[in-house]
């Protein structure tokens, strides 16, 4: 589906169906991880059952980040090949990245509410994850207020660039903040009792997230492909 | 090889198809009139063919040079006319058009003659800001004669001219055409240019309409489908 | 020689920035008013109380100048969007990077002369007492300066173009320029105090490294965002 001229679009092609098996499969995976950590995880000492929102809020960060890797790789592959579809792919995985990094942020803040005794104490990890939602929302946002379809890829794919490489210069100055004064405790994932029920969970949660990323490029590629199809008639048939 | 070569060239602009399969040869020498209702995409295939905006389908070249991949060759013959004089307020005339030689890797001593020969010697040291529209036109002009296109892509270039500014553009295209230069020229009406125009294509509903030669009598595109 | 007529054309739209910006005296003086006017809210909204306001300078200073800023790099692009100017840029030969890299001298003029000015007055305003150490802090405001004007310049080259220019220029823009506000003012608040802990060089060099990293990431990006 690469366009072999630059002034030739693809062709119209819809890409295989993503099964609702792998959406469902994701779907008992977390189930059966969540149930497993919850149950077999023992009471932190000092934060009680609060801890196991852990297996969800950290597995969230992961899939975060992941999914940020994935707007790097395909906004740096559209710039090389133009390939609209690679565009399409790092919106999908922008927007399923958004979501977790929203998620990741509440669990924070619910976790951080009976802990700290606030809702918001600007520890370093939870802060720089709000940036990189800042940055994110600041992607999506281009995206919706661009309307020419090969300026918004273009545009998208260089800012999804640049705002990947300043992910780890934003953590590393947030971190180097934090560290002059007194940081607030985060919660400890470092007790191996835990690490079990975190990978687990970090597995069923990226089942899920590539089941997201793809049913969501898969209405991409649905919507464009009937774009295309416009184009076919709108030159007329036969369009050269 | 022709001067201006489209073939089957589509653009949209969002969902819209403004150019929807246009097939147009200009051959060299050759001065073309462009005519058509107004969002017609005259303005549209102007931009395309001089750079400005990719084809979404079909192929454009100029001097058999293709826009997308050879941009910056099809741009050193270009001479282009936008709707916009693209003037800058607060540089004078002069300045303009020293801005224009700078990028250009021109001398800016053909400067005050281009002045001259636009009608602006006498406001080259006043800010294009105080310019009428004609004037920043004019000064459009001076900007394109800088250039030494050998192809002329020139949009709607009699608005705001009065009758020695038209005087003026058809010289200088002229002059333009007898050392060997082609010219592609989006009208609204004939008048002005049906002196040095060698034939008319009339675009409608983003196609290739109707071929004239000039001497035959205008077919207004009053219909649409 | 192909590099001496790139930065020929480099020198031309600086100095058709930096002309037109003179002589059009109204776009500095405002933006430049604007910064003072931040900073007297900013005293208004955080004083008081005159320790509070001194630790506060930093900060305050690097918010003036941010907001004030943004207005600067859409302005630079404006210039070019009305009246089409843009398109007749575009059509000149050569490198689109000359385009960059002229409009990126021109904002790094405009904005130094800006920030020289809020400066004083937030040195005034805010009753900062100048350290011995004032060299490295303008070291540090240069540094910063570079940071914002080079990521301030990339994306105002698309969000004046786009719909809602205003709020999207600061939208894309500051969530970049936390690590440059970060290291720029917890530097300064270093360098006003005896910074004890000689943390200063430390966030140099991140400015250092953040700045490198950008000029050469917002180059390669260049050409494929300025074209339509």
């Amino acid at each position: 589906m690469t366009a072999s001229q630059p002034s030739r679009e693809p062709r119209i092609a819809a890409p295989a169906r993503t099964g609702i098996v792998l959406g469902l499969a994701g779907f008992a995976a977390v189930v059966v991880a969540q149930v497993h950590a919850i149950l077999t995880s023992p009471a932190e000492a000092d934060m009680g059952h609060l801890q196991k929102i852990m297996y969800v809020h950290v597995p969230a960060a992961w899939m975060t980040f992941i999914a940020f890797f994935v707007v790097l790789v395909y906004s740096v592959k559209y710039l090389w090949r133009r390939d609209e579809n690679d565009d399409l792919l790092a919106a999908a995985a922008a927007e399923v990245g958004a979501v977790f990094n929203g998620l990741t942020l509440a669990l924070g803040m619910i976790w951080g509410r009976p802990t700290w005794g606030v809702w918001w104490a600007w520890d370093a990890r939870l802060t720089s994850t709000l940036v990189l939602f800042l940055i994110f929302i600041g992607y999506l946002a281009l995206r919706a207020f661009v309307d020419d379809a090969g300026q918004k890829a273009r545009w998208s794919a260089a800012v999804g660039a640049i705002g990947a490489i300043n992910v780890p210069i934003v953590y590393m100055s947030v971190k180097w903040w934090r560290t002059l004064h007194q940081e607030p405790s985060s919660p400890s994932t470092l007790d191996p009792a835990y690490t079990l029920g975190l990978r687990l969970n970090a597995i069923a949660m990226l089942i899920l997230t590539i089941y997201f990323i793809r049913k969501r490029y898969e209405i991409a590629r649905v919507e464009r492909a009937s774009e295309h199809a416009a184009q076919a008639a709108a030159m007329g048939t036969g369009g050269r | 090889m022709h001067a201006i070569d489209i073939s089957g060239l589509g653009r949209r602009f969002g969902i819209r198809w403004v150019l929807r399969g246009v097939t147009l040869t200009v051959r060299r020498g050759e001065v073309v009139g462009l005519l058509g209702a107004n969002g017609s995409g005259k303005s549209t295939l102007l931009r395309v063919v001089a750079t400005l905006l990719k084809p979404n389908a079909g192929t454009v070249s100029v001097n058999a040079l293709d826009v997308v991949r050879n941009a910056d060759g099809v741009r050193a013959q270009l001479g282009y006319l936008a709707h916009a004089a693209g003037v800058y307020d607060d540089l004078t005339a002069r300045e303009n058009l020293q801005f224009a030689a700078d990028m250009l890797g021109v001398s800016g001593s053909e400067i005050p003659r281009i002045l001259e020969r636009v009608g602006l010697s006498h406001v080259a040291h006043d800010r294009a800001r105080g310019f009428s529209a004609g004037m920043q036109r004019r000064l459009a002009l001076g900007r394109l004669i800088l250039r030494h296109p050998s192809v002329l892509l020139l949009d709607e270039p009699y608005a705001n001219l009065d009758i020695a500014g038209v005087a003026l553009m058809n010289s200088v295209m002229t002059d333009i055409i007898a050392a060997g230069g082609t010219a592609l020229i989006a009208l609204h009406e004939l008048a002005p240019a049906r002196a040095i125009l060698d034939r008319t294509v009339t675009l409608v509903d983003g196609r290739i309409a109707a071929e004239l030669s000039a001497t035959e009598p205008t077919v207004q595109p009053t219909e649409t489908r | 020689m192909a590099l001496r007529d790139d930065w020929r054309r480099v020198r031309a739209i600086a100095k058709k920035d930096l002309v037109s910006e003179l002589r059009g005296k109204a776009g500095f003086n405002s933006v430049a008013s604007l910064g003072i006017t931040i900073l007297v809210l900013l005293g208004l909204a955080l004083g008081p109380d005159a320790a509070v306001l001194r630790h506060a300078a930093a900060g305050a200073v690097w918010l003036a100048t941010l907001f004030s800023a943004v207005l600067a790099f859409n302005r630079s692009f404006q210039s070019e969007l009305e009246g089409g100017a843009l398109e007749a840029l575009l059509l000149y030969p050569g490198p689109r990077w000359t385009v960059f890299a002229g409009k990126l001298l021109g904002n790094l003029a405009f904005v130094t002369a800006m920030v020289l000015i809020v400066v004083i007055a937030g040195v005034v305003l805010f009753g900062v007492r100048v350290p011995d150490a004032w060299p490295s802090i303008v070291g540090v405001l240069a540094l910063g300066v570079i940071g914002v004007v080079v990521l301030g310049t990339f994306y105002a080259s698309m969000a004046s173009r786009s719909r809602a220019r205003e709020v999207l220029l600061p939208l894309l823009l500051f969530p970049m320029l936390v690590p440059v506000l970060i290291a720029a003012t917890t530097a300064t608040r270093a360098l006003l105090g005896a910074d004890l802990m000689h943390e200063a060089g430390a966030w140099i060099r991140l400015l250092v490294a953040f700045d490198l990293v950008f000029l050469i990431a917002t180059f390669l990006a260049f050409e494929h965002v300025i074209d339509a």
